[in-house]
């Protein structure tokens, strides 16, 4: 207990001595950075299952073409999940003369168990949440079909042998945004009057789908034993593959958000070296007289250890405030992107931010701070007597593998983390290796100036291992900030400009083979050349290599869910013109009775298929086996159509088929579509303008939340400045004295400073400009494949954040040695 | 002029004063005229750039700069046209023409002490205060430099203001002022 209070007392003294308060501010930072970032991602988690839920109308989905068998009911009833089934099929709906084909779904009464059914009770009335279905001998009918059919409510309509009365009108079921290529005209019904209908027959297509809601571990539970079951056709769909698209965009915008804080800590970790090395430095008297009166190394220790970890702790729940007060900013600003009400923030964050806190300080301050117990007691005799010098080498793989252990628990992903970490490093190498030649070629040029700039170069020169840190520090947060303002901005106007103002913003699906040519008539009608129309065929691929394709070989989600369903093929004589064949060639006219494929990249790695593998695909009854010929790569953003595989010709022509089609139409001819819905009434239009709208604003909502957050690492880079500083402000009293002694005036004093700092902002903004050009290189070439133009403004806007930043940030950081009479320094002396 | 007496007499705080590092609570300075009370830090950082010259028990040579440098900083500070040949030129005067690019840290402490002697006088000041100059250096080569600070007092007709507690090297000052508990004792004039 003694120890503790002593401990205690001395950490109370030296906080009141002002030589903790940076150590504090650094951890602070890193703490607020990683909990805001936690505390809003934490948010937006339970924001975006609930909402997937919704989407699903459950939280699992399982669905097939064939009736589920009701042993999987049982299992459900078994393990305390609640059920719900419904099916859906495509029939034509009559009301007198009129026919229109709808997309009937029959219900029962348990549905839907997540979000509710809203209905109205006439057309364009408001629609209000209804926990009921309809009743049976009645169907509810969407807007659209109720105006097809010119109905009104209470008005009859046949599908099949069975009549109907419209009771009300739909407006919304929570899981029709889920079924994007599902949008005909709706008609729900209650599921006892299918059979009645006679419209379900052995061979029609009928969409069967057993919806289930429960606790997370119960619904686990029974995903893991659907899985084991190999029920032929049954696809499941879970909260994980709910809005894939929002829900990718957001997952990677949360990774960003974890990588910035990291870097935040990164940082705040540098200065914690620093000032810990400063704070060590001024108590090596204290441990010298502790240690003459008999203290124990051990002793020492303790109490440091003790000091630290108090200071940890208090500052990690100082940085957890901040950090809580931070995220409700950070979820303004990403507050549009899911339409529900963010939920409160959970409270783990704290309990991360605290352990963030302890292992940064302990990590990056802990192999200076264990130098004390060195301190040999002969230093009350010979000052020059002191521990060791712990090697940097020591400190920094002490921290590196701090922030190691950090990383992966902060971005979620080993693999994106390693690279940023990596990024981290080579940018840090760069900047130092730059950084250094720079002060070589300064010690050459400080012969030929003036005294004030020599006194300011020479504190650059002199402090080469100091001024490489800064420029490091500094560099790495002003990087970041070009990237993200200056870079980004470029990268985002190339991303647009591939997409140009007339690129395919429709897109026509459901086009029955008969219809093709009647389609381009249209088009041609219309005066414009008639867009290209592609087949497209279901197949689910069942054996890569004579090896069944089993969704449990694979651990990667997407792989399993590609293995798990049937996706679209297609047939083509030649690539489309946008694909590029990077591994193997594309078919001739020879290889016409050849069975070939054509993959696209991203798949076969996910499924991990090779050229020349041999492939089987299961098309409506048939199998269709092939060898893969080569391997393309397919810009998907660029909202054409495209295909995951592609056979020749000869292997697919047979197969039952749809076409699908993109085109662009402008906003003033969107009238084209009623016009062609009327013709075609099976076809089925998707207008993916909004989409791609969206696609834009999640990039930039989410560059922008990472923008708030590498305030932080901003914050955490002058931070290092500051401590850099301060490292040395014991030596600049003692200097800045001597020149007063010798006749220096405050603005010679000044003007050397001045020098100094702009000069270490000048090569710091260049260095950071050079690092974020090519890092925009590499992001342009490598990620987002688009052309890299550098922005010539890169280099005067780091010239001006560094000199301007780091030159008034350096003054005020010295200030106060400026201040100090010199008799005071001399009597030291 | 020597200022004489043991340790914690004020001698160096006397010093502070007379070089306007200090301002007296009470009472004023002269320094070669000019009231030291009516100058600013600046106003007296300028006198002292341009009238004074230091030497150091401790050497206080700035460590990143070479000793041509390290000469040359009061003759920039007070702007001189020739800081570079004035500084080598000294240099040499007081035996270190070979090691003019030398840094402190390549120095002995003899020949550091011999680079703030050049640095004293380079400016050619009139007054020169020495602390202890020979403090921190052994008697054979303190005597050296106590004999380097004499002959280039000649030379240069400085009037040398020399604090010291050791006897001998008071004798060789034509006035001897001697501090005890922070006050004047002693003044005598002698012949070294």
């Amino acid at each position: 207990m003694k120890i503790i209070r002593f401990a205690l007392t001395a950490l109370q003294r030296d906080w009141r001595s002002g030589e903790l308060q940076l150590i504090a501010i650094a951890l602070i930072i890193a703490v607020a950075s990683v909990t805001s970032v936690g505390f809003f991602t934490s948010r937006i988690h339970h924001a975006t299952e609930y909402q997937a839920a919704e989407l699903l109308a459950a939280d699992l989905v399982l669905a097939s073409p064939d009736p589920i068998p009701a042993f999987f009911v049982a299992q459900a009833r078994d393990l305390n999940v609640s059920t719900a089934q419904s099916l859906s099929f495509r029939s034509v709906a009559v009301a007198g003369e009129k026919l229109q084909l709808a997309e009937v779904k029959a219900v029962d009464d348990n549905y839907p168990l997540r979000g509710k059914l809203r209905t109205a009770p006439d057309l364009f009335a408001s629609a209000i949440e209804t926990r009921q279905i309809p009743e049976p001998g009645t169907a509810w009918l969407d807007t659209r079909m109720i105006q097809l059919l010119n109905l009104a409510i209470g008005e009859q309509i046949s599908l099949g042998a069975s009549q109907f009365v419209v009771s009300r009108v739909l407006a919304y079921e929570p899981d029709r945004g889920a079924e994007l290529f599902n949008i005909a005209p709706r008609i729900l019904i209650n599921l006892a009057d299918v059979p009645a209908t006679q419209l379900v027959q052995p061979a029609s297509r009928v969409h069967y789908r057993l919806l289930l809601a429960g606790a997370p571990e119960d619904i686990a539970t029974f995903r893991q034993w659907a899985r084991t079951q190999r029920e032929e056709n049954l696809a499941m769909r879970g909260l994980r593959e709910a809005r894939p698209e929002l829900r990718a965009a957001l997952e990677r915008a949360e990774q960003f958000l974890g990588l910035a804080a990291l870097v935040a800590v990164a940082l705040a970790g540098l200065a914690i070296v620093l000032a810990t090395r400063r704070y060590v430095a001024r108590h090596f008297d204290n441990c010298a007289i502790m240690r003459c009166l008999g203290a124990t190394q051990g002793y020492i220790t303790r109490t440091y250890l003790i000091q630290l970890l108090t200071l940890g702790f208090v500052t990690s729940l100082a940085g957890c405030t901040l950090g809580f007060l931070v995220q409700f900013g950070l979820s303004r600003l990403m507050s549009d992107l899911t339409s529900a009400v963010l939920p409160p923030p959970t409270w783990t964050p704290v309990l991360s931010g605290v352990a963030v806190g302890l292992i940064t300080l302990l990590g990056f301050g802990l192999p200076e701070v264990t130098r004390l117990r060195f301190v040999p007691p002969a230093r009350v005799l010979r000052r020059d007597l002191g521990p060791v010098p712990r090697q940097n080498v020591t400190v920094y793989v002490v921290a590196v593998a701090a922030l190691a252990a950090l990383a992966p628990w902060q971005s979620g992903y080993v693999q994106l983390t390693a690279y940023t970490l990596g990024g981290l490093v080579i940018t840090s190498v760069v900047l130092a290796g730059l950084g250094w030649i720079v002060i070589k070629l300064l010690s050459g040029l400080r012969t030929r100036v003036g005294v004030a700039w020599r006194f300011g170069l020479t504190n650059i020169v002199r402090r080469t291992g100091s001024s490489i840190v800064q420029i490091v520090a500094l560099g790495l947060g002003i990087t970041a900030m070009l990237l993200l303002t200056v870079v980004r901005t470029d990268l985002i106007a190339e991303w647009q400009d591939k997409l140009p103002a007339d690129a395919p913003n429709q897109f026509i699906i459901n086009i029955q083979p008969d219809e093709v040519e009647d389609i381009k008539r249209f088009f041609r009608e219309q005066g414009d050349a008639p867009p290209l129309l592609y087949p497209m065929v279901r197949g689910r691929l069942i054996a890569i290599n004579e090896h069944d394709v089993d969704p449990d070989d694979y651990s990667d989600p997407r792989a399993q869910r590609l293995a798990d369903r049937e996706f679209n093929l297609s047939w083509a004589e030649l690539p489309q013109s946008n694909n590029q064949i990077i591994e193997g060639v594309w078919w001739t006219a020879d290889d016409q009775d050849e069975r070939l494929f054509s993959i696209e990249q991203g798949i076969a790695d996910t499924l991990r298929i090779k050229l020349n593998d041999d492939l089987v695909f299961r098309v409506a009854d048939r199998e269709v086996k092939g060898t893969v010929s080569n391997i393309r790569f397919v810009e998907w953003d660029s909202f054409n159509v495209n295909f995951f595989v592609i056979a020749n010709p000869e292997l697919l022509e047979a197969s039952p088929a749809t076409y699908i089609t993109s085109f662009h139409l402008s906003a003033e001819h969107k009238p084209l579509l009623n016009e062609l819905i009327k013709r075609f009434p099976s076809i089925t239009i998707l207008d993916v303008d909004a989409l791609m709208g969206q696609a834009r604003q999640i990039i930039n909502r989410g560059a922008t939340a990472v923008e708030y957050v590498f305030v932080f690492t901003l914050l955490a880079g002058l931070i290092v400045l500051f401590a850099g500083i301060q490292a040395t402000h014991d030596e600049r009293i003692r200097e800045i004295a001597l020149l007063r002694t010798l006749g220096a005036t405050t603005s010679q004093l000044v003007k050397g400073l001045v020098t100094e700092f702009t000069c270490l902002g000048l090569f710091t903004g260049l260095l950071a400009a050079v690092a974020a050009s090519i890092a925009g290189y590499v992001l342009a070439t490598h990620v987002f494949n688009i052309d890299y133009q550098f922005n010539p403004w890169l280099l005067p806007i780091g010239l001006i954040i560094g000199a301007v930043g780091i030159g008034v940030a350096g003054i005020i950081g010295t200030r106060s040695a400026l201040q100090q009479s010199p008799i005071a320094t001399l009597r030291q002396i | 002029m020597a200022i004489f007496g043991v340790s914690g007499s004020g001698k160096s705080t006397l010093l502070g004063l007379l070089a306007g590092l200090d301002m007296p609570t009470s009472g004023r300075v002269i320094l070669d005229s000019v009231d030291l009370s009516t100058l600013d830090e600046d106003g007296r950082a300028r006198l002292r750039s341009q009238r004074v010259g230091f030497v150091f028990q401790t050497f206080q040579l700035l460590p990143g700069l070479t000793a041509l440098e390290n000469v040359m900083l009061p003759l920039e500070l007070a702007n001189y046209q020739d800081p570079r040949e004035v500084g080598t030129e000294v240099l040499i005067r007081t035996g270190l023409g070979e090691r003019l690019h030398h840094y402190p840290s390549q120095l002995s402490g003899g020949e550091q002490q011999r680079v703030a002697i050049a640095r004293a006088f380079a400016p050619q000041p009139k007054l020169l205060f020495a602390d202890e100059p020979t403090g921190n250096l052994d008697q054979k080569t303190g005597a050296q430099i106590i004999d380097l600070l004499f002959s280039l007092n000649q030379e240069y007709g400085t009037t040398l203001v020399l604090v010291t507690h050791d006897d001998a090297i008071a004798k060789r000052c034509h006035t001897r002022l001697t501090l005890n508990g922070g006050k004047l004792s002693h003044d005598t004039t002698q012949t070294p």
